[in-house]
């Protein structure tokens, strides 16, 4: 029992370290009012997400898959692939936002969450 | 190394969520970029290292700072209790730890992710494509649709801010911050 949790801890932990950057990054999304601390707790998600598909590619003894005389084993292409366009991707939608955060500036003259809401329904 | 890095993203991530300066939050989410590109070198990915390095770490972080530049650099105390969201992101993140416990372990040459395509892009691009580079070659060659999608994408992106803030250079001259150069 003890000795199979030990030998899924070894194999497993990081998975385990990416789902906790990534709770923190949803925690900050959630947590924080602050719009600008949205889009880097967003982004800290993003990464996180990028680095579980390249743990996912590496196979151990493996080298980086450009081939070359001498090496036998390479480590999975695919989750580069779709990475990379991911991590282009993810800037584009990083870029939008903040600008967004930008209009709501000039609108609203903040860009805390609790304000922006307080204009909109005052009470 | 790899225990270093690790121990330093996390550290990173925490300090991220603790902090009220904008600037500083900025900045290391820059170093958090940084740091997985680092671990994704470690994972034999350079190409993605690379281009997290230059575009996630380099490009997002000036973005952010332009984005401070025309609003503000303090965050507020935040004021909400913060019991639900802790009790979500508990929930979610003990759900996605019972998941993994049927993951291949890592590293495992058997995993099916290891396996499929038979035979791999790895044995195809010498003799298909002649380079020996094959994130290259399935980006650029066998899945060049995609990345034809993604160029759309950043065109959609590139519209969509410059539309977004041409309404506000009416009101405020040298609101020039979110052009994308990816």
């Amino acid at each position: 029992m003890i000795e199979s949790i030990f030998d899924s801890a070894l194999g497993l932990y990081n998975y385990w370290v990416v789902i906790f950057l990534m709770m923190t990054g949803f925690y900050i999304v959630i947590s924080r009012g602050n719009l600008i601390k949205k889009v880097i707790g967003l982004n800290i998600f993003q990464v996180s997400v990028f680095l579980f598909y390249i743990t996912v590619g590496k196979v151990s003894g493996g080298t980086a898959p450009i081939t070359a005389e001498g090496f036998e084993v390479y480590s999975n292409p695919l989750p580069s692939v779709l990475i990379l366009t991911a991590i282009v991707v993810g800037v584009a939608t990083t870029s939008v936002a903040l600008s967004l955060v930008v209009r709501i500036r000039e609108a609203y003259n903040t860009i805390e969450e609790d304000e922006i809401y307080a204009q909109d329904d005052p009470r | 190394m790899t225990a270093l890095l690790l121990t330093l993203l996390c550290a990173t991530a925490v300090a991220v969520l603790r902090m009220r300066g904008l600037f500083a939050a900025v900045m290391l989410m820059g170093i958090f970029s940084f740091l997985g590109a680092g671990w994704m070198l470690l994972l034999d990915a350079p190409d993605v290292a690379l281009t997290e390095a230059a575009v996630g770490a380099g490009i997002s972080t000036i973005l952010a700072l332009a984005t401070l530049a025309l609003t503000t650099r303090k965050a507020k105390r935040p004021v909400r209790p913060s019991a639900l969201p802790l009790a979500v992101v508990t929930i979610t993140g003990a759900a996605l730890l019972y998941g993994t416990l049927d993951m291949p372990r890592f590293g495992d040459p058997e995993a099916p992710a290891s396996n499929y395509p038979q035979p791999s892009y790895v044995e195809r691009t010498d003799h298909d494509i002649h380079i020996p580079n094959v994130v290259t070659a399935v980006l650029g060659s066998y899945r060049g649709y995609d990345t034809l999608g993604e160029t759309v994408v950043i065109f959609t992106a590139g519209i969509a801010v410059l539309v977004l803030l041409r309404g506000s250079r009416k009101r405020r001259p040298a609101a020039d911050g979110g052009e994308d150069a990816a």
